[in-house]
């Protein structure tokens, strides 16, 4: 059962991704990256992380997302150009790239044959509660410092996309 | 104990995704797009740690998972203004033509 | 104490004020202070002298160089060498002091000549005092440098110049020996002091000994002025006339001979290296003689005198008469000193005219010079009873036992130096007055010292040196033969006798034989070329290798090409990576990508992937 839930989401999420990357229209690359979102936190719940499954839905899939959307509407962004220039991007990037999914591949193999079988309710530490626990007591100050991060973007944005600019 | 897919394909996974949005980043050239990639790195990456986390029972993969989805948020609201300033200054979405930074 | 360091501190002193404060002073001040402060390390030195019985006063006044095992000290010794060598150096120096006063009244620059001159008796003095070789070689060094100074005196005049680098180059070459053959004593003896090494000289082997022996003989060739390193001291006359009497006569030049003597342990076990002494002195002794015979500038005519005087002394130490070598020392002392003083004091006559083909008659118009230079000209013939009788006779002597031809070709040259020095006399100051100018006579201040010089050489040679050393040297001398002596003393009487036929009985004679020997006479009036020799041979060859090989090649070539190089190929770098640079930020991150690819390669190599 699990194995074929993971397949089937799991293609899901290669066939959503592949088309952000092949997509003209930026609207069609970000509804499918939502695609890939929606996709990544059903394998979330397959792993056990309830709280961050919940999260990836409404901070990513639905506030960054949306955000996304915006700016393309605002910029009517269209379709995009004829083919440019960067003859390194061209030429190095497929073979890099085919590398370095092989170098990833192999290592993980290597050093994690198999792994623990994964089974739906078998990691139980995925709770809000546990979360919470992790968060307030030993990760208290990244967090108070992402609270002023998320401060500082917030005015970085609206400095930065000020009319008189 | 049913058993289910093995942790390797979790991981497997990722770094197909991984090298998805990779292959978005280099061979696009709206920005737009390229930053929509770099989402989707993160995206992976995020996976990789859900996937470990399960492996060590422990819980420290989430929260790092969930600082990452905070950057993240952070990152792209900032990156979306910036490219918005680019874009009334250069009336254009292409990548290759914001280059003035060359030698 | 004795309180040796006076002798050699009260020049210094006399030095330091003259050259810092002399500006200011006026001549008298300037001259008491100069011949004062030689006259009181005379008369100290004297009083040393007179309390010296047979040992050695030795006295030691700081550690100069103290490294692991080999240590140097700053020490100071008077046995009965030095003393001979003490006396003569202040005694002389005394006397050519007072001589300078009169003839350097009107040069300019008159307080830096009396300034380098006792910095010169600071440093001759240290030779001559020292205990130790590297002291003796700082003495060394030190006259080699205020000769420099005194013959380039009048530094405006391009030959003077040229004059005293000459001296200064050469003298380095000879230095060079020097300071190979202090080396070889380190290593060998692991010390540098006289008494320590002369003691530990028996037990060395021979070769040893006569590598340092040669080694020092160069050094002594360089100082002294022998073949090959004689070139420089002809051309030392570019200096004023008290400075070629003092140094290029007295003192500096005997310091060579002074140093074999000294070192007359070493050469006694190293026979060969003694030998080689002899012969060398014997050849520069003729090879000078002849070259005298023919000059025309009355100062060179006594130049090659010295440089074949020299040769006579060395020829007595190298064949064992190092008492006799010693004794000719401070005979040729007196009458070089007197003939140059006297030269001077004709050259003073005739407001500075040097060719003696321009002079003639004078003997009427400058009498005391002409009495004292012949008292000079007597005593360097070796006629009886005057000084240089005595000593050359006791080197003849010698060489006779050592071997019989050298007595032969050592004759021969005594008869011809009678030659050539009476030629001079006779060119000067007989027959017609060939010049132009109103020759008078030089002040008492020069003339006292002539007259001082002129008693000295008539009875000096009844100081009976040999018999002072008689302890001091190991080797017994030769026993006098009557026959000897008589064939000897006739070479001198048939050399003035020949100089007086050709210049006074016959005067168009020498002209006629000069012209029929054309070539051999332009041969041996050009010095045999041996400057252009060693033009052509040493000089050229290393000024073009410089240019060439040193300067365009390595300086400009390698060292700059490589600095050079090193900004070129910064540069060319630099360029090459900024292409990088593209402002494109796809390029960029295929970059990133390649990057971390291998990084994840190396970090799996090396195992830290787990």
């Amino acid at each position: 059962m699990d194995v074929i839930l993971f397949l089937i989401f799991a293609i899901i999420a290669v066939v959503c991704a592949v088309n952000v990357v092949v997509q003209t229209h930026p609207i069609s690359s970000a509804i499918s990256l939502i695609g890939v979102m929606g996709s990544l936190a059903v394998l979330y719940l397959l792993l056990g992380a309830e709280f961050l499954a919940m999260a990836q839905i409404i901070v990513y899939a639905g506030a960054v997302m949306v955000l996304f959307i915006f700016v393309i509407m605002l910029l009517n962004a269209g379709t995009e150009a004829k083919r440019g220039r960067s003859l390194t991007a061209q030429l190095l990037g497929l073979p890099l790239l085919i590398a370095f999914l092989a170098l990833a591949s192999y290592f993980s193999q290597r050093f994690y044959p198999g792994g623990a079988a994964v089974h739906f309710g078998a990691f139980k530490g995925g709770t809000a509660q546990n979360i919470g626990m992790a968060l307030f007591t030993q990760y208290l100050l990244p967090f108070e410092v992402t609270s002023a991060l998320i401060l500082i973007a917030i005015v970085g944005a609206v400095v930065l996309a000020r009319k008189e600019l | 104990m049913t058993s289910g897919p093995p942790l390797a394909w979790y991981l497997i996974l990722s770094a197909v995704l991984f090298a998805l949005g990779v292959a978005g980043f280099l061979f696009r050239k709206s920005i737009i797009t390229i930053f929509m990639s770099i989402e989707l790195m993160l995206n992976a990456v995020n996976l990789s740690f859900v996937a470990f986390s399960y492996q060590l029972k422990q819980v420290n993969g989430h929260i790092f998972a969930f600082f990452v989805m905070v950057v993240a948020a952070a990152e792209a609201a900032v990156g979306l203004a910036i490219i918005l300033t680019v874009f009334k200054n250069r009336e254009t979405l292409n990548v290759d033509q914001v280059n003035s930074m060359k030698y | 104490m004795h309180q040796l360091w006076l002798i050699p501190a009260l020049p210094f002193a006399g030095f330091l004020i003259n050259g810092i404060l002399g500006r200011r002073f006026s001549k008298s001040t300037v001259n008491a202070i100069a011949v004062g402060s030689v006259a009181i390390s005379f008369l100290w030195a004297l009083k040393t002298v007179l309390g010296l019985g047979e040992e050695r006063i030795f006295e030691h006044y700081f550690d100069w160089i103290v490294a692991g095992g080999f240590q140097v000290g700053c020490d100071f010794a008077v046995d009965r060498l030095t003393a001979v060598m003490l006396l003569v150096v202040t005694g002389v120096g005394s006397l050519i002091h007072v001589y300078s006063v009169g003839y350097m009244a009107h040069e300019g620059g008159y307080y830096r000549f009396f300034a380098y001159l006792n910095l010169f008796m600071f440093f001759m003095l240290t030779l001559v005092l020292a205990a130790n070789y590297l002291l003796l070689f700082v003495g060394w060094e030190g006259v080699g440098l205020c000769s420099y100074l005194l013959i380039g005196f009048w530094f405006r005049k391009k030959s003077a110049t040229n004059a005293g680098n000459k001296a200064f180059i050469v003298n380095r070459i000879g230095d060079f020996g020097f300071s190979l053959a202090m080396l070889m004593i380190v290593i060998n003896f692991g010390t540098l002091d006289f008494a320590t090494v002369f003691q530990g000289v028996a037990g060395k082997p021979e070769p040893v000994l006569t590598t340092i022996a040669l080694l020092l003989l160069v050094g002594a060739c360089g100082k002294s002025a022998q073949f090959p390193l004689y070139v420089w001291l002809p051309d030392a006359m570019e200096g004023p006339t008290p400075v070629s009497a003092l140094i290029h006569a007295a003192t500096m030049v005997t310091a060579g001979v002074y140093m074999v003597s000294r070192s007359f342990p070493i050469y006694l076990h190293a026979p060969s290296a003694l030998e080689m002494v002899a012969y060398i002195g014997l050849f520069t002794a003729a090879f000078a003689a002849t070259i005298g015979l023919v000059q025309n500038d009355i100062k060179k005519v006594f130049a090659y005198s010295t440089v074949s005087q020299l040769g006579y002394m060395f020829l007595g130490v190298g064949t064992g008469a190092f008492s006799a070598g010693i004794y000719h020392l401070m005979t040729h002392a007196f009458f070089k000193a007197l003939l140059f003083l006297g030269a001077g004091s004709v050259i003073h006559a005739l407001s500075g005219e040097q060719d003696m083909r321009n002079m003639g008659g004078l003997r009427t118009k400058i009498p005391w010079t002409f009495w004292t230079l012949l008292m000079a000209a007597i005593a360097i013939s070796g006629v009886p009873p005057f000084a240089g009788f005595f000593s050359k006779d006791a080197i003849l002597v010698s060489a006779y036992h050592h071997a019989p031809w050298m007595y032969w070709v050592g004759t021969i040259t005594a008869g011809l130096t009678a030659f050539y020095v009476f030629r001079a006399m006779f060119l000067t100051f007989f027959g017609e007055y060939r010049g132009h100018e109103h020759p008078h006579e030089s002040p008492a201040v020069m003339t006292l010292p002539l007259a001082g010089l002129a008693l000295l050489s008539i009875f000096g040679g009844f100081i009976k040196i040999p018999v002072w050393l008689e302890k001091f040297f190991p080797v017994a001398e030769a026993p006098e033969e009557t026959s000897l002596v008589l064939i000897s003393v006739a070479a001198g009487a048939i050399g003035i006798l020949v100089a007086y036929w050709m210049y006074i009985a016959k005067p168009g004679l020498a002209d006629s034989i000069s012209s029929r020997l054309g070539g051999l006479y332009r041969l041996v009036y050009n010095k045999y070329f041996v400057d252009e020799i060693y033009d052509a041979a040493v000089v050229k060859p290393v000024v073009a290798g410089s240019r060439v090989v040193l300067w365009r090649g390595v300086d400009a070539g390698l060292i700059d090409g490589a600095v050079n190089g090193v900004g070129s190929t910064s540069q060319g770098f630099g360029g090459w990576l900024k292409l990088f640079q593209s402002g494109n930020i796809r390029s960029y991150a295929t970059w990133v990508l390649f990057g971390s690819i291998i990084l994840l390669l190396t970090l799996g190599l090396i195992g830290a992937v787990r």
